[in-house]
This record gives C-alpha cells, structure tokens and sequence, in this order.
C-alpha cells in the first residue's frame, strides 16, 4: 500500500471512499428488509410477492382485515399481558437478588454465582417435554400463568449476573455512611441504592418485556386454542402455509407488534448500553 | 470462662442433634430446638405418607397400564427427591449448628437463647438468604425440576408406542444413547444434524462478530459524518423483534416471489460482470443454508457492533497517539491495541453468542422449518440439534426418549464447552471475592 499510493492525500481519499461505501452499503443492506415489510403493509390487494414496491395507492385496509378478520387483537392482548407480568415478577426478583449477592457475603454466595452462570447454559428444550407433562399434571395447557412463569424463571440466573455487575459499580462507600447513620438493610436498599440502579431496572424491565414477544417455541408449544396464542405464534399462521399466505397481512401485524418496542428500544438505548458494559465487564 | 472445663460437651452435641432439635435443646436454646424438630416431623409425616409412594412410583414408574400413570408418577417422584434433597441439607446444617454453638459457649461467646434474640440474629444473618430465595423457589420450579424429570426421561422408553395412561413407560437404561451413537438410522441423523450444527454455529457466529466488530471500528474513524444516523440505522435489525424479521426473510427469500430473487439478484445483475441466475434458496439446502447464516449475520452484528464501539470509546487516544510516534501503521495500531482491547472486555460475551447460536432455534424454525427434504429420523437438511429435539417431541410420530437423550447430549457439550472458554477467558477473575 504504502508505496503504491505514495501520495497521502490519495490514501486517505480512499480510505473515505471504501469507509461510506461500506457504511452506505450496509445501511441498505439493514433498511431494505424493513423497508419491504413496511411497506407491503400499506399495499392494496392480495399481494403475493415480498418485494419493495412503492404502490401508488396507499391503504389501511390491512389493517382493518387484521382486526377484523383475524384474531389478532387477541394475540396482542394476550402477549402484553403475559409481557407485563413476566416484566413486573423478573424485574423485582432479579433486582433483590442482584443487590443481594452484590452487597453480602455469605456462606453459598460464590458457588451459587457459578451455579447460575452454568444453569443458564441449559437450553429451554431441555426442559420442554417436562413442562408439557407438568403443564397436563397441572392443568395448566393453554394457560397464561404457566407460560408466563417460565419466562419469569428462564430470565432469572443470566439476569442476576448482569444486576450484580451493576450494583458492583455503585460505590459501596455509600452503604457504609448509611449504616453509620443508622438507616437498616431496607433504607438503604430502598432510598440509597436502588435510585442509582434505575438505568439497569429499565433495561432489565425492557429485556424482561421483550422475551415473551420474541419467543416462539414455549408459546407454541404451551398455548392450544386460537384465541389464546401470542403474536409471534399467530403472526407464524399467516405465512406458515405456502398455499394461503396472508403476506399483506402479515407485515400490517409485523408492524403493529414491532413498533412500540423499536420505540422503547431506542428510548432506553442509552442505558441499555451502559448496563450491559457494566453487566458484562464487571461479570 | 474457663476453657479447661468445657461447658457443653462438642461431641455429645453434634451426636443428640442426629435428631433435629436434642442437639439445640442440649445448647439451651430452647426455641430453635422446637423449630428444628418441627421441620424433622414435618418431614418425616410427609415422608411416611407420601414420600415413600412416590419415590417407589418413580423407580417401578407403575404396574398396572390404564390405572398408574408413569408419567405422573416419574414428576412426582421428582418433586419427592427435591423436597428430599433439600431436608438433608436442612439436617446436614442442624448437625453443624449443634457443633458450632456448642463449640460458641465454651468459648465462653454469647448463645442467644431467648426466642426474641434468635429471632432477631436471623433477620440480620438470613437477610442475604431471604432476600434471594424467590430467586431459588422459581428457579428450582421453572429450571432445576424440568430438567430433572428430562433427565430421567433420557433413560425410559417413552415414546409414542409407549404413551400413558393406556400404556406403561420402563426403564431401559442407556438404550436411548446407544441407539443414537450406534443405531443406523438415529446414528446417521445426529451425525448429519450435529456437524451442520458445528459449522452453523461456527459460521454464523463468528459472521456476526467479524461483522461487528468491523462495523464498529469503521464506524468509530474520526472523520465519519453523520455518525449518529449510521448509530441508529445499524441499530434496527437488534430493536426489531427477531421473530418478525425472521418471518419477513423467510418471505423476502421465497424461491418464486422472494424479493432476493425477483429484485435483488436481477439489480446486481445489472453490475458489469455480475451474472447470477435466480438461486433455490428454500429447496436447494446449500442454499437455505448460506441464507440461514448471512441472515443470522445481519441479526447478530448489531449487539456486537455496540459493544465494541463502547469498548472503542474507552480507550484512551494517548496510546494511538503514542504508537503513531513510534511509527505503527493502522494495521499494527488494531492489532496491537484495539483487537487486544475489544477482546479483553468482550471475549465472554463473545462465547455466550456461540452458545446462544448453537440452540438458536426460532431462526432455524421461522426460516424453513428445518427444511428442505430429510436427512431421516425426522430432521430436514437444515435442522439443528434443538430444532430436531423440537420435532422429535412434537411430529407425528413423537419419541420423547430420544429427544431427551439428544438434549442430555447437547447440554452436557454446551456447558463443558462453555466453562473451559469461560476459565480460559478468565470471565470469574475479575469477580470481587471469588
């Protein structure tokens, strides 16, 4: 290189060139399948082809079918609830926990650590044919709570790892002028601490509220009748058969589903990355 | 005190405490003694009634077909072992506290012996215990108690010859491992599906972090304009929920009216020297397969890319200065800082992504269904362990044994996996106590 462009001013020309050329290119590369989503929502017709068309005629009767012709206000009623719950349960174990193994020292703590980082490892299938047989056992096929349950246990040793990481950046110079002051473990951990944790519970409530969105195989697996279903399993109807796919209006729901998370994703972007650096390092 | 006179006898202690509570009632303390002992006939009424039933239920896993459910009887036995489990680590610890309380008064240290005080001494020891035990209950529920009964599970027959109540479950040993490692059929399957596994795991991960990471460090040169918008943009396929876009692909890649094919291709054809026919992305299994991983590659990169532009901005410019003094090239100045750098703060994560690729199943699942065609036992060309598992559980034909076996396999794999690069990458080290 360096002979061949002996002039500086050539390098670093192309050195721009290939930069916004690479940046440019991948830019497209991650617009073009939302753009096609996008926009086939808002295509009249039946349209059969997945492609990027701009249609002259936009329209919201997509929309409309998709409400009333399908189920899937159910299906978004049905996800946010199982969502909210999960979010709420996770949120608060996790974060008591978190501070726990942050802040004493126990007898268990360190092994227990461990034992968290190895059981997050099992994957979910390991446990499928049991939870179908519990979930018979307990009559609770088809039900919210179950379901919501596992994605509440599923979250938790990961979870704990990341909230601990967090609470370790926070000085414990603070617990210690507390307690002198004479504030007991539930002062400081209520008024002192927790304020200071707020960006990872907001990331942690984020995570916590989009795993039941995102998850496909519990909610398939668990959940029968039509009408209970979450979006991702209904969504997958729409274009699971070759012979009838419901393109149009598939991608009407795909944007009703995914909007309101890229809102929050972006909205808590910030502490999203600060909390998963500190999570992450710290470990 | 008078330490050549013991006050209470260590040993005498530790031996009466083989019955929870005499021990605590010798140390004079009266109230734990109580409690102590309640737990220890709570379980032994528990054990004498029900206890006994359900663990001969989940070794004879029932006898008479129609009236014992096995599997009913296998949870059971299960949920008997964990409650077991926990009351011997309760009477291992009442042993211990016998011991050391005794040991406590002939040092001549305080005992709390008023209810009050013991009270109070929990509070303030167990606090860490308490607070962490919603932790413990729903994980030993929702993780620990699963994956035990599919433990157990691994070494029956169940399968759909074999379905409760109108039929009896057995066990049969390692039957289930040795047909996968030596029975034709399932042997040719899991070695098909286990290597396509590998290289899925090894490709479309390490495509994901090559491509974040090179995203990040082009992204993060000073000159760049605009860099917030690039931030963003490169931040939507890691906003918008995987299965959607998951979805949108499987569309976008369909063979006769897939956008790659119909727009894609046809406009890089347009390129002097670029001549590509339309590819058989969803029946031609080389194909769903590279679309597999170049689609894994563009939902994976952004996590990395925002890590790793974190990690750029936390390194001090004094040491690019300091190696352009020295006379660094760029290609020195990353190899010598920035690689060093990125993977010091990120190898862990680095590894989590594999394990996480390696049972990634809703892409596997959402793209094609494992497919196109077979590669026999149930497993189509593009299957991976989990998603094989996850057709061997609900096909037609289910064969929960097996399916078991193969998640026994695949977890014992990751985790070993797992720790070795975790112990390597040194991801404990930094962790305050340990």
């Amino acid at each position: 290189m360096k002979t061949f462009f002996r002039d500086q001013r050539t390098t670093t020309f192309l050195t721009k060139f290939f930069t916004y050329l690479f940046l440019i290119g991948l830019s497209i590369v991650v617009i073009y399948p939302i753009l096609i989503t996008a926009s086939s929502a808002f295509r009249p017709g039946n349209i059969a082809a997945f492609t990027l068309e701009w249609s002259d005629s936009w329209t919201l009767n997509n929309f409309t079918r998709l409400f009333n012709e399908t189920l899937y206000l159910d299906w978004y009623r049905n996800t946010l609830i199982i969502a909210v719950a999960t979010m709420v349960f996770q949120v608060a174990i996790v974060t008591i926990a978190g501070y726990t193994y942050s802040r004493y020292r126990f007898k268990g703590r360190k092994n227990s650590l461990i034992f968290f980082l190895i059981i997050q490892m099992v994957p979910t299938m390991a446990a499928l044919t049991a939870f179908y047989v519990l979930a018979m056992l307990l009559g609770a096929l088809d039900q919210f709570w179950f379901l919501t349950l596992i994605y509440i246990g599923g979250g938790i040793p990961m979870n704990i790892w990341l909230m601990k990481g967090y609470f370790d950046t926070v000085p414990r110079d603070l617990d210690e002028s507390a307690k002198l002051d004479g504030a007991g473990h539930f002062r400081i951990f209520g008024q002192i601490i927790l304020p200071l944790v707020r960006p990872m519970i907001a990331v942690q409530a984020l995570w916590a509220f989009m795993g039941p969105f995102g998850d496909f195989l519990l909610a398939k697996f668990l959940l029968r009748s039509p009408e209970n279903l979450t979006i991702a399993v209904g969504l997958q109807s729409f274009i699971a058969n070759p012979q009838q796919q419901k393109v149009a209006l598939f991608a009407a729901g795909a944007i009703l589903a995914a909007l309101p998370i890229c809102l929050l994703f972006f909205f808590l972007q910030k502490n999203f990355v600060s909390g998963l650096m500190a999570g992450g390092t710290k470990g | 005190m008078n330490n050549e006179q013991p006050i209470k006898n260590v040993r005498k202690a530790t031996l009466l405490s083989i019955i929870p509570g005499l021990g605590q009632f010798y140390n004079g303390q009266i109230f734990k003694g109580i409690v102590f002992i309640a737990v220890f006939i709570a379980f032994a009424i528990e054990f004498i009634a029900v206890g006994i039933n359900a663990i001969m239920g989940l070794i004879t896993l029932g006898s008479v077909p129609g009236v014992d459910h096995s599997l009913f009887l296998m949870i059971e036995g299960t949920l008997q072992l964990i409650v077991t489990a926990l009351f011997i680590g309760f009477y291992i610890i009442n042993i211990f506290d016998a011991r050391r309380v005794a040991i406590t008064w002939n040092l001549g240290e305080t005992v709390n012996t008023k209810m009050i005080d013991i009270l109070k001494n929990m509070v303030e020891k167990g606090f860490p215990y308490l607070f962490t035990l919603p932790a413990y209950l729903v994980m030993t529920f929702v993780i620990i108690f699963p994956v035990l009964v599919t433990l157990f599970m691994a070494f029956t027959n169940y399968d759909f010859y074999h379905i409760p109540p109108a039929h009896l479950i057995d066990w049969v040993g390692f039957k289930n491992f040795f047909s996968i490692f030596f029975l034709s059929s399932y042997r040719d399957t899991f070695l098909s599906v286990f290597s396509w596994t590998l290289v899925w795991t090894l490709c479309a991960t390490t495509l994901q972090i090559v491509l974040g990471v090179f995203t990040a460090v082009v992204a993060n040169q000073s000159f760049i304009k605009g860099k917030r918008l690039f931030g963003v943009l490169f931040l939507l396929p890691w906003a918008v929920p995987a299965f959607i876009t998951i979805m949108s692909f499987s569309n976008m890649f369909n063979d006769s009216i897939g956008a790659i094919n119909m727009q894609v291709i046809p406009l890089l054809n347009h390129l002097p020297f670029v001549d590509i026919p339309s590819l058989a992305w969803k029946t031609d299994p080389f194909w769903t397969k590279v679309a597999l991983i170049s689609i894994q590659g563009w939902l994976g990169f952004p996590y990395i890319y925002v890590m790793v532009t974190g990690v750029l901005q936390a390194i001090p410019g004094e040491l690019y200065e300091a190696a352009r003094m020295d006379g660094a090239s760029a290609m020195a100045r990353f190899r010598k800082i920035t690689m060093p750098m990125i993977l010091f703060v990120t190898a862990p994560v680095f590894i989590t992504q594999y394990t996480f690729n390696f049972n990634n199943f809703s892409i596997i699942y959402l793209f094609n269904e494992g497919g196109p065609g077979s590669v026999g036992a149930g497993a189509g060309s593009t299957d991976i362990l989990i998603s094989w598992i996850y057709k061997l559980t609900t096909g037609t034909s289910p064969q929960y044994a097996v399916a078991a076996a193969v998640t026994l396999l695949i977890s014992v794999v990751v985790i070993s996996v797992s720790m070795i690069a975790f112990k390597k990458t040194n991801a404990f080290g930094n962790e305050g106590m340990m």
